[in-house]
This record gives C-alpha cells, sequence and structure tokens, in this order.
C-alpha cells in the first residue's frame, strides 16, 4: 500500500470536513492549514491512524506574514511517516495581538525546545508548554526578533559614515 | 550500574546534600560553548539543565537580507566539522526551488565531497569519545588523515574549515588532477588507520566497559524525541535520508545503512565507524563512475544562476549580461515554498526555504539535528555518573554552531 496525496487529503477530509483548508502540493510535499485550535487533534488524528501514521516530527518552525491581517504568524509543523516515507506539512495561522497556539509537547518531546525557539523569535505562546522562555536569544529581550517589523540594516545606507569599516560614503575606496 | 546505596543519615548532614556543578559553557570536556547545570549527588546526576544559544548569530535572520548565493557562506558555520554537506544542501535546495537539473557527474563530484565530510564529521566524533575515556592516541591516529582530507577541499575551493565550496548548478572548478591524487592518497591511508583505531578502540576492556550502557535509548524515545542520523541508527531504526529520499543520485550507490540496537554511547560509535567504512566504499564507486563520464563537466547549463568564467565575462557579451544579473540579484527567482533534506553528519539537517520571488528568500530556517536531539540529554544522563555525561555528550556529536544557528 502506498500512501498517495489524494488519499490524506480525503481522510483528513473525512474526518475534519471545511476546516481544512489551503490544501496544496509543492515539490512532492502536501501542505494544509487547520484552524488554530484544532491543532492538537488533527496532529494526534494523524499519529494514531493505522494507515496515516505521521510519528515524526521533523520541524516545527513559524513564518510572519505582516500583510496577513488576523492571520499574521504561521506556525509550520512538518510531519513524517517513516513506513511509506511521505512528509506532510500542516500550517496552523493565528494573529500576532494573541498569538496562542497548543503545545505538542504532549505528543512530541522533540517539540519542546522547537517551540521555545518559535516563542523566542515570532512570540508564539503555546498553551500548556512546560517550560516556555526564551532558549537562543537572552532572557532581558522584550521583543520578538524574526517578525518582519525588524529589518535588517540597509547595506547601501550612506548616512552612517563609519571611517574605520569602510561604510557608507567608503565603498569601494 | 547498581542503585546507589544510602545509609540512613541525619536529615541536613553533608551527605545527604546535593550540589550544583556547571559543566561549560567553556569547560574542556564540552567540546563546544554549551551549559549543562548538574545537580549531583556525590558523583551522580539527579537532573541537569541545558542552556544553549552563546554563540548564536541570527542566520535565519541575516538569510533575508542575502541573495541565495551568499546564503552559502552561512551554511558553512552550521555544523563545521562537516561544511562541505551544508554547502550542498543548500545548492540542492535552491537548485529544487529553480528546477535545475544537475549533470551526472556534478552529482557524482558532490557524492565524492559529501561521503569525504561525513568521514572527517565521524572521526572527529569518535576520536572525542576515545579521548573523553581517556585514549588520545586513536584520535591522533585519524587527525592525521583528516588533513588529507581537507587537502582536498582546498584544491577544490581554496578553503578548509569554512568551505564555501561549489555554486547552485555545480562546481565553481573542474577537480584537478591534484584532487584525484589527493583522494588515491585517502582512500589508501585512511584504511589502514581506521582498521588500526578499530583495533585499538572496539574490543577494548576499558572503552566497551566505559560506554555501553551508558546514554543508552530506546527506539521509541529516540523517535519521539527526533532523533535523526547515527544517534537514531544506534537506537535500532534505519533511517537515513539518502536512502528515504535519495538526493544528488545517491540511489546509483551500493550501500549498506548500519545499525545498533541498544543506542548507547557504544553503538553510537560502532555506528559511526561502519558508516565510515561505507562512506570510503561510496566514494571509491563515485570515482568508479565519474572514469565512465565526460571529464569536461563540472556544472549545469543554466547561464542565468551559475556564474561564468571570469575569461568569458570580459570576452563575452552573454557571459556579461548574465554575470552582471547574477550578481545584482536580476536573476528570476520562482516562488514556492519547499523543505529539502540532506543527510547531514550528525542527522537530517533540512532546509525550509520560502522564496517570495525576491532576491533572498522570505524565510529560510534550517532543521538543526543536534538542537532537536540535544534536548534528551537530561534524559540521557539521569542517574548516570559524571564521566558518563561527559562521554555521553561527546558521542552525541553536538557542534555549537548548529545548536544556535
Amino acid at each position: 500500500m502506498s500512501l498517495t496525496s489524494d488519499y490524506i487529503k480525503q481522510r483528513l477530509a473525512e474526518k475534519f470536513g471545511e476546516s481544512i483548508s489551503q490544501v496544496e502540493e509543492s515539490f512532492g510535499t502536501l501542505s494544509f492549514a487547520a484552524p488554530k485550535d484544532l491543532n492538537l487533534k488533527v496532529m494526534q488524528f494523524l499519529y494514531d491512524d493505522e494507515e496515516l501514521q505521521f510519528r515524526f516530527l521533523t520541524d516545527l518552525t513559524a513564518v510572519h506574514y505582516p500583510e496577513r491581517k488576523g492571520e499574521e504568524l504561521a506556525v509550520v509543523y512538518h510531519l513524517y511517516n517513516f513506513r511509506e516515507r511521505v512528509r506532510l506539512r500542516l500550517k496552523v495561522y493565528t494573529s500576532v495581538e494573541d498569538p496562542k497556539v497548543f503545545t505538542a509537547t504532549k505528543l512530541y518531546e522533540s517539540a519542546n525546545w522547537m517551540e521555545r525557539e518559535t516563542y523566542d523569535f515570532f512570540g508564539v505562546e503555546f498553551v500548556g508548554h512546560p517550560n516556555l522562555k526564551r532558549i537562543l536569544n537572552v532572557d532581558e529581550m522584550t521583543y520578538f526578533p524574526m517578525r518582519k517589523e525588524f529589518p535588517l540594516e540597509d547595506q547601501s545606507r550612506v548616512d552612517k559614515d563609519d571611517e574605520m569599516f569602510g561604510r557608507g560614503g567608503h565603498i569601494g575606496i | 550500574m547498581s542503585e546507589q546505596q544510602h545509609i540512613t543519615l541525619p536529615e541536613g548532614s553533608i551527605e545527604r546534600q546535593t550540589q550544583t556543578l556547571n559543566l561549560g559553557p567553556t569547560h574542556p570536556a564540552t567540546h563546544g560553548v554549551f551549559q549543562n547545570i548538574l545537580e549531583i549527588d556525590g558523583e551522580r546526576i539527579v537532573s541537569s539543565e541545558s542552556t544553549v544559544g552563546y554563540i548564536h548569530r541570527a542566520f535565519e535572520k541575516i538569510a533575508e537580507r542575502r541573495p541565495y548565493y551568499q546564503i552559502t557562506p552561512l551554511t558553512d558555520r552550521l555544523n563545521y566539522c562537516s561544511s562541505p554537506i551544508n554547502n550542498m544542501g543548500w545548492h540542492l535546495t535552491v537548485e529544487k526551488l529553480l528546477g535545475v537539473k544537475t549533470p551526472k557527474r556534478v552529482d557524482y563530484m558532490r557524492v565524492v565531497i559529501m561521503e569525504l565530510a561525513r568521514i572527517t564529521d565521524h572521526l572527529i566524533c569518535n576520536g572525542v569519545v576515545g579521548v573523553d575515556t581517556g585514549a588520545f592516541t586513536g584520535f591522533l591516529y585519524l587527525m592525521k588523515h583528516r588533513e588529507v582530507a581537507y587537502e582536498v577541499y582546498e584544491e577544490i575551493c581554496g578553503s578548509r574549515l569554512t568551505t564555501n565550496i561549489g555554486r547552485v548548478g555545480g562546481f565553481e572548478r573542474n577537480f584537478t588532477p591534484a584532487v584525484f591524487e589527493k583522494l588515491e592518497k585517502f582512500l589508501k591511508e585512511f584504511p589502514v588507520a581506521l582498521k588500526e583505531f578499530e583495533s585499538l578502540m572496539t574490543r577494548n576492556r576499558i572503552f566497551m566497559e566505559r560506554t555501553q550502557g551508558v546514554g543508552a535509548i530506546s527506539a521509541e524515545r529516540a523517535l519521539n524525541y527526533g532523533f535523526t542520523g547515527p544517534n537514531l541508527r544506534a537506537a535500532g531504526v534505519d533511517y537515513d535520508v539518502r536512502v528515504a529520499q535519495p538526493y544528488s543520485s545517491y540511489e546509483d550507490f551500493e550501500f549498506t545503512i548500519p545499525v545498533g540496537t541498544t543506542g548507547d554511547c557504544y553503538d553510537r560509535f560502532l555506528v559511526r565507524n561502519a558508516e565510515m567504512w561505507e562512506s570510503l566504499s561510496i566514494i571509491r564507486q563515485a570515482l568508479d563512475k565519474m572514469k565512465t563520464l565526460p571529464s569536461d563537466v563540472w556544472h549545469a547549463d543554466v547561464p542565468a544562476y551559475y556564474l561564468p568564467e571570469k575569461s568569458d565575462v570580459y570576452t563575452k557579451m552573454e557571459a556579461l549580461i548574465y554575470h552582471f544579473k547574477i550578481i545584482m540579484g536580476e536573476s528570476d527567482i520562482l516562488p514556492g515554498e519547499l523543505y529539502n533534506p540532506v543527510e547531514g553528519a550528525n542527522g537530517e539537517l533540512g532546509y525550509y526555504l520560502i522564496s517570495d520571488g525576491g532576491r533572498s528568500p522570505y524565510r529560510l530556517h534550517f532543521r538543526r539535528p543536534c538542537f532537536i536531539y540535544y534536548q534528551a540529554y537530561a534524559e540521557l544522563v539521569k542517574g548516570a555518573m559524571l564521566s558518563d555525561a561527559i562521554i555521553c555528550m561527546s558521542s552525541l556529536n553536538l557542534i555549537a554552531g548548529e545548536l544556535d544557528a
């Protein structure tokens, strides 16, 4: 038996109906979005189901889309089925004002640090996480640096004339 | 290991108190900058907490402002014991996004470099496990040959540790005859050293007693903790990205995936040793396959993404146009979203790339294997002796650069 995208889509539609959205397949990976209060139910279903068996959390991260009002932050889960060698991408959108998403640590131990990292950089608050604090940045930090409102410095700015390092007006001299 | 015997002592007497010990961040035994706060009862570890992030350099943020070809040097600094694998992984990810098909010879050249990098990474890890158990000699036997491997990188790309090797589409130049000479030298001399190393370590009574049963993890727990690479295989799961999702023509090669049973430090050591033998065999196969292919191919025919030769830039119009377009970031990058994994030396190294069609990625996330499996460390060393915790750490193959990104 091989696990096809169509079959996964069908099973998800049977179980969750209309709540599964943005179903698309790009570069051989099926991707879909679920409402944020259903993320654990979807993952549990994918884990428990005898035929789906997505039992490995490969990766967990977030993406910030400032222009999508009400769903600025997307938490992205990559799940993997070892038996059929199939990868799946699950996205959960949340607003930046109330970035609360249920934690996956009950299901996957590996989610612990990955959720801490996601909190550290995007400020997604994982409800129920046992130890949600910053992991790579300093504890005193008050902002979430991977959000798009913190752009990196423009390399071609000219107002900052730094004699020692040849910045700004000194480029190429 | 037997349970510790407690004699009944009055409350508050010194023998009943636990102590806190800071292992790291700059302790020589951590082999990198990370801190473990251990709560110890005598020499036995009651609990531990790991602190990471000392060398965090915000690569994911920097990558959002860099053109694709300038992200390669950032990947060097993830797992710096095997930078070429990271570089190739990044090139493969971008090629997948752009739909670039590479010629077979390029794939085989990449396989040679990636397997060489895997050997250099494993030999350090296994050598250091030996050092931490008190056997310095084996480490030196192997280190001598890492030098030859680094000379190969140097011959191809000019640098040794942070290699920035290859380009999107292939290599910056063809392998010179010196590369093949050095590879032959490595393939001839390294197996001798590896055999010597194995005869020194593998059945060594002291080494076995120090490593067997230390830091063991079951396959279920290892999967739950997100283990990949040799650490997962030592626990008995035969997952290898090279086989599960072949890239760079790995499907053309004959090799086995060594697996362990107990997932302890000894099994991890054995799996890495066995993988070095497999890698040597893959390099040999790749060199043989390359002999049957035309020897003047070292990049794909994608002028819009692959920098032309400098002499062509000065003399040919098209080359000048493409050179300008690539450097100024005017080449069309398609919008898309993909996750592309490669088998890094210590686990599945994944690139999650979102492109919005701009000159730099909209979002780039590195799935760093050791960041994910290091969280199991507290569970692995709980109840173990302090000296076991050191071996456990080095046998996990933790690389600070990859941990912190």
